[in-house]
């Protein structure tokens, strides 16, 4: 019952027996676990060609889908973005597609 | 050597809380709980302990205080009564279903309305099924030797529950008699440190409390919290055998009064169940064979307990210092029934309002109580109703 | 067989009948008694007539209810006398003790027929005299271990000295006032005898 980093190995199968007291949560940074990629009905698309690296969409994402590495944003991380297209509004390039012909 | 002294239930109570010093007390005043923050005020102000005392701004935020510093390892403490326990309603729950040990001394009072400061048990009867344990006192020596106890019982590894520490508003509360102290070093060996397996302020584990449940979970985790409830019997008695070793004072979950051949019997909680005796004790000397059960812990419930003491009894009278409104009898009524049902289905049954809003209970009352039991017993038949005691009708 | 006192006492509210209530119980503690003390709560405030309560016994006290027969009754305010109906369930072989400045036989018109004994004090004049204060609960008080006989007056008073001297540890001056005003009260309390 009490073994650490208990939540990732929790799953609906579990009997009580084996759950955590009050539900407690032994891990940090675990929302990773949970895919929310899946809630998403429109997807948005890179067009690289038109990409500045300007850096506008990383911050506005609120889902903290888009990587930034050494200064540069990456491919979007489709596990977990749920399609807001907040990205594609605030890009200046129309570098971002959100909803369109392929959808 | 026991200290003798000369306390009221709410000094008894804050002089305990000294002794065990604990991390927090987080505590908005409220009559007549109000001397216990009070006092311990007092002695933080004097240096005499260390405890953090938080004022807040209502009971609601008391209660979340609690749930805050227990969570984060240290032994919390509160005080409260009737609508101040009320406010604390909704963070009840949370407390327990944490699974955070905090312990409570309530001094029980008539919940508002008609507005009323004295005693009677709507206040913590209310809050029965929030999942919290309750013990309730005869007197001050009892009120002060079940605060240690809640808090052993409550930070049990098997038991991890908050408990409440009930004692008779004003009648125990403001009334000074006569009590034995423990020394501190013997209660400090008594109650050790607390040392809870997770906490929010250890460095070496990562832990958050208090999740959304889905409905895929909540089921099981409310299942966990239901047999810790049930661990806590025999909590209870581990805990009540060491503090008699130390002390020489025998608690348990119920009290049996000259129950051994008893035909007549009275369940009673609180500070009526010595005037009970008192009335057993009359009846007895009259040669009517009277007994009394206190009902010392109301949760978890001592049903197997008095379905044994009441083996032998012709007639039972329950008292609730109560009413619950469910146009059938109080809680108490409620639940020995329950127990009841199916072991001792000869037994004549009634059960009684009694004492509520602050009314006296009197010796005579309780002696017409048992008057009704033996007119049962001679008639076999039981009231239909529940019935109101010493009431204007 | 054992040795029940019941006390009753009439006072209003900040005269100090609940303290006075306390107070013997702390001495009959202290000479080894079981112990009681304790007002009626309400929602009175200064002035309103208030009951306060003590249980003396050589036993464990269990019972937690008013006392409706008490064996004595303590008046700390004579103009209570027409308000309340302060003999009570007074039994005739206890006593009465008023704070008044007249005789016990002026006072009896208004005692409702009362049989027993009745022992007056003027306590206002004994802690004007002795305290500087009308703080008449001290003497009323030594007045009321006289009537009880609950104590030894002596073993009261050597009592009385220590517990002044702890209640009033930030201030030792006033100790000296409030014993003196204990043993004036035992010189000064009048007593008439109804039943003879």
């Amino acid at each position: 019952m009490t073994d650490q980093n208990k939540m990732k190995n929790i799953t609906i199968d579990n009997k009580w027996q084996d759950l955590t007291p009050g539900g407690m949560i032994f891990a940090s940074g675990n929302s990773v676990e949970f895919r929310t990629g899946d809630w998403r009905t429109i997807t948005p698309k890179m067009v690289w060609d038109k990409c500045k690296q300007c850096l506008l969409c990383a911050p506005m994402c609120p889902d903290s889908s888009i990587p930034v590495k050494d200064g540069k944003r990456l491919e979007f991380d489709y596990d977990h973005c749920k399609g807001c297209g907040i990205c594609a509004k605030v890009c200046p390039f129309d570098a971002i597609v959100f909803g369109g012909e392929e959808e | 050597m026991a200290i003798q002294d000369r306390l009221s239930g709410n000094e008894a109570v804050s002089i305990a809380m000294k002794q065990i010093n604990p991390d927090v007390m987080p505590a908005f005043p409220i009559t007549p709980s109000t001397e216990i923050p009070q006092y311990v005020s007092q002695f933080i102000a004097n240096g005499e302990m260390d405890t953090v005392f938080i004022p807040v701004e209502s009971e609601h935020s008391a209660m979340s205080a609690c749930i805050g510093s227990q969570s984060a390892g240290g032994r919390t403490v509160t005080a409260t009564s009737s609508c101040g326990l009320a406010l604390m309603f909704e963070m009840l729950y949370v407390a327990a279903s944490n699974r955070l040990p905090i312990t409570m001394a309530v001094v029980n009072r008539a919940l508002s309305g008609p507005i009323n400061i004295n005693n009677d048990h709507s206040d913590s009867m209310g809050a029965r099924d929030s999942g919290w344990l309750q013990i309730y006192a005869e007197n001050a020596q009892e009120a002060y030797d079940n605060f240690f106890q809640c808090m052993r019982i409550g930070e049990h590894p098997a038991v991890q529950l908050p408990v409440m520490c009930c004692q008779d508003g004003f009648i125990t509360s403001h009334a000074v008699e006569r009590m034995e102290l423990i020394e501190t070093e013997k209660v400090k060996a008594f109650m050790g440190e607390y040392k809870p397996e997770h906490y929010l302020l250890n460095p070496d584990e990562t832990l958050a409390v208090g999740p959304y449940d889905i409905p895929q979970y909540y089921m099981e985790h409310k299942k966990a919290q239901a047999v810790a409830m049930e661990n806590a019997r025999e909590a209870i008695m581990e805990v009540a055998k060491e503090f008699e070793a130390m002390t020489g004072r025998k608690y348990g979950m119920i009290e049996e009064y000259r129950m051994e051949d008893a035909e007549l019997a009275m369940i009673i909680i609180g500070s009526s169940a010595g005037t009970a005796k008192e009335a057993c004790d009359e009846l007895r000397a009259a040669g009517v064979k009277a007994g009394v059960i206190k009902v010392r812990v109301f949760r978890p419930f001592p049903a197997e307990e008095i379905v044994a003491a009441l083996k032998g009894v012709k007639a039972v009278a329950i008292m609730d210092k109560t009413e619950s409104f469910s146009a059938n009898g109080g809680p108490m009524g409620a639940e020995v029934k329950a127990a009841m049902f199916g072991k001792l289905n000869d037994v004549l049954v009634t059960n009684y309002i009694y004492g509520i809003g602050g009314r006296d209970v009197k010796v005579d009352d309780l002696k017409s109580v048992y008057d009704k039991l033996a007119e049962m017993v001679k008639t076999g038949k039981a009231p239909e109703h529940y019935q109101y005691l010493a009431l204007r009708d | 067989m054992k040795k029940l006192t019941e006390i009753r006492w009439h006072g209003r509210g900040g005269q100090g009948a609940k303290t006075a209530s306390l107070l013997l119980a702390d001495v009959a503690f202290s000479t080894g008694m079981y112990i009681q003390g304790f007002p009626e709560y309400g929602p009175e405030r200064m002035g309103a007539p208030i009951t306060a309560y003590n249980r003396l016994s050589d036993e464990p006290l269990r019972v937690h209810s008013n006392i409706y027969e008490p064996d004595y009754v303590a008046v700390v305010d004579e103009t209570l006398l027409d308000a309340v109906n302060v003999t009570a369930g007074l039994k005739p072989e206890g006593a009465i003790v008023i704070n008044t400045a007249k005789e016990p036989e002026e006072i009896l018109p208004k005692l409702n027929g009362y049989k027993g004994k009745v022992y007056t004090l003027d306590a206002k004049k004994v802690s004007l005299a002795t305290i500087g204060k009308n703080i008449p609960n001290t003497p009323m008080l030594a007045a009321v271990v006289r009537a009880s006989g609950v104590m030894d007056e002596q073993l009261f008073l050597d009592n009385m000295q220590a517990s002044f001297k702890h209640k009033f540890a930030t201030k030792p001056e006033v100790v000296e006032g409030n014993m003196k005003a204990l043993s004036m009260a035992l010189e000064e309390v009048k007593v008439y005898d109804g039943s003879k």
